[in-house]
């Protein structure tokens, strides 16, 4: 008996995956009661607040360091300290080498992507009020972390274009480690 | 010869040096442990009177949701959080004063990014879009009605055991160095359920999960995996989440690393490449010493931990003891637990508590019999892949010491003449 229900258990993923090779119309078992709601375009935009390393994703609107540094000094150096350094939240600047005894990772040495600090700072920061930035100041604070860390200068104004041209130092420091490795 | 030494049965033969007997000698022959303890104890004189006050009055009357008793305030989750922010950091699972392997739901670790959202299940939707057929959203109340499965599986996270990377052994107790690590058994929908009905389109590789508190945590999960044998759960040891752990709705990627098994889960996009997320770039990667780190490191190495006796949990002399830990591997089914008394010179394979199941804590156990003499406790774990949990100057070999991620070196405990244990890197 329990061994009977185990097995189907198993079953429902490799079903799923042969579902999902053969074409997405197919409808093999299990069967759901399929409650799922359409959903409507707007729903979707309202909700997806995902950025791509292509730019995909982000929103119209731009910044610079300039205006960016006015808004961090206000909102994020409490927590991240003056300049990305010294705060009881994690170093946002601060150069520093990944060899050696005492490696430093940070935005500059570390990050791969842009797009990952409007993403992460759009849904999650500051700490005390997420979402509380216009995706200007998202651009303009981003702007801000690139400056300090060395990688644009305090007047080249961030936007969807620009955002996503940015070459991180450290582009291509990581080694995927899925999918050579199996799923289970 | 002692007494004692006179009437312990011959059963007591030893498996490994250090005093560690036959696995089975608890299983086959309880009586013998038994009665050496017996012998060896002392006559326990005017504890209390006889019949003890709660056997003279009425009890305490029923309650609506059970507590642990008074006795055990203990056994809580220590908590270290950011000073700046006390909705962010971990709380770990006292593993040292658990047994069995299910973690009871109170004492299950935490981490948050940005505190625990209290989130009215009626108000809560997930949404399914992207490279979809049909983007769908989904009630809680939706989806309580889906055929579901429970599963026991552990949730680690990436960082549990990131102590064994310092320059010196930590002194602290298990719990608060393996404790990122719990074991609970899962209800809910297989994910691949609603990924059908929402029909991925052929180019979808990916699902980008989001959670619905204060960080809006995002990550990309392998469609693969997603599957295979994710779960949207619902229920967790037979009750509905716990809001630290998810509540209503969270993904459980069994033997994963346990930032990917998204709390509050809101949201699931299919995409054609990960979203490259704070959390598996600038984070949940591991540097290596040659500048470049490891990435998308998904699942959890084999891994064991001799959880009796271990630092705090000492001995009170020499003598027989059970030697007790949990194994468990993100790659299925723990083969073998062995465990060594003499620092590695020679092993003895621990009993493995049923049920073992595949990415699964596995409670294993070895009766030792301990002359007195200081030495070095270890376990190793094997499981149904081959691979072999590492020792920690291999694990240092390939990865160097700044990886933080992913530690899952062999644990080794040095027991003192006095019975007491200290965590020691042999
Ligand atoms: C109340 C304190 C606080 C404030 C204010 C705050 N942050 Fe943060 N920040 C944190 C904490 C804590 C973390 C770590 C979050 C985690 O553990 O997920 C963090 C993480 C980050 C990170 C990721 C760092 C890394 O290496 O992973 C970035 C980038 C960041 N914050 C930017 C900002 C910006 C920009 C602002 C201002 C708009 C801001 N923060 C305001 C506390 C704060």
């Amino acid at each position: 008996m329990r061994k009977e229900r185990q097995r189907s258990v198993r079953q429902l993923p490799k079903l799923a995956i042969a579902c999902f090779a053969l074409s997405a119309a197919c409808s093999a078992e299990p069967e759901g009661p399929r409650l799922g709601h359409p959903a409507s375009p707007e729903e979707i935009a309202a909700k997806d607040i995902n950025v791509f390393p292509d730019g995909t994703g982000l929103p119209p609107g731009k910044g610079t360091a300039r205006e960016g540094k006015v808004l961090y000094d206000a909102k994020c150096a409490s927590c991240h300290g003056p300049k990305g350094i010294g705060g009881s939240a994690g170093e946002l600047a601060g150069g520093g080498s990944l060899t050696g005894p005492h490696p430093d990772r940070n935005i500059g040495t570390y990050w791969p992507y842009a797009t990952t600090l409007f993403d992460f700072i759009r849904r999650s920061m500051p700490l005390d009020a997420p979402r509380s930035l216009n995706d200007d100041q998202v651009y303009a604070v981003t702007a801000y972390l690139l400056h300090i860390n060395g990688i644009i200068d305090d007047r080249t104004e961030m936007n969807a274009t620009s955002l996503a041209r940015v070459e991180m130092p450290n582009r291509h420091g990581f080694i995927p480690i899925w999918p050579g490795e199996k799923a289970r | 010869m002692s007494d004692e030494e006179a009437h312990e049965p011959k059963i007591l033969a030893s498996a490994a040096g250090g005093g560690l007997l036959d696995r089975r000698l608890f299983l086959k022959k309880g009586l013998a442990f038994g009665a050496g303890a017996a012998l060896t104890g002392h006559v326990v004189k005017g504890l209390a009177e006889e019949p003890p006050a709660w056997m003279k009055t009425p009890g305490e009357p029923f309650s609506n949701y059970g507590r642990p008793s008074p006795h055990e305030k203990d056994v809580i989750r220590w908590i270290s959080a950011n000073a700046g922010a006390p909705g962010n950091g971990i709380s770990w699972t006292p593993l040292h004063k658990l047994e069995g392997i299910v973690t009871p739901n109170g004492l299950h670790f935490e981490r948050h990014h940005n505190g625990v959202p209290q989130i009215d299940p009626h108000q809560h939707r997930l949404l399914i879009h992207g490279l979809v057929e049909r983007p769908l959203s989904f009630g809680i109340d939706d989806l309580l009605r889906y055929p579901m499965v429970s599963r026991l599986c552990f949730v680690e996270c990436g960082g549990n055991s990131n102590a064994g990377w310092h320059e010196e052994p930590i002194q602290t107790p298990v719990g608060y160095f393996h404790g990122l690590a719990s074991c609970s058994e899962w209800t809910g929908v297989p994910l691949a359920v609603v990924l059908e009905e929402a029909g991925l389109r052929p180019e979808a590789r990916w699902l980008i999960a989001e959670g619905a508190d204060a960080a809006a945590m995002n990550i990309s999960i392998p469609v693969e995996k997603a599957l295979d044998d994710a779960m949207l759960a619902l229920y967790q040891n037979g009750e509905r989440l716990r809001p630290e752990n998810g509540y209503p709705l969270r993904l459980i990627l069994p033997g994963w690393e346990a930032v990917l098994s998204v709390k509050w889960l809101r949201r699931l996009q299919a995409a054609n490449r990960p979203v490259m997320a704070r959390n598996e770039t600038a984070q949940y990667t591991e540097l290596l010493p040659s500048g470049k780190a490891r990435q998308f490191t998904f699942v959890m190495d084999a891994k064991s931990i001799i959880t009796f006796p271990s630092p705090g949990r000492n001995l009170s002399g020499p003598g027989l003891y059970q030697i007790s830990g949990l194994a468990w591997s993100g790659r299925g089914r723990v083969k073998r637990v062995e465990i060594s008394a003499d620092g590695g010179r020679s092993w003895a394979e621990a009993a493995l508590q049923e049920p073992v199941l595949p990415q699964c804590f596995t409670r294993f156990r070895l009766p030792w019999r301990w002359e007195g003499a200081p030495l070095v406790l270890k376990s190793r774990a094997t499981d149904e892949t081959g691979y072999v949990q590492p020792e920690r100057e291999a694990l240092i070999a390939e990865r160097g010491r700044h990886g933080y991620f992913h530690y899952n070196a062999v644990v080794a405990w040095a027991v003192a003449k006095d019975g007491t244990v200290s965590h020691v890197y042999a």
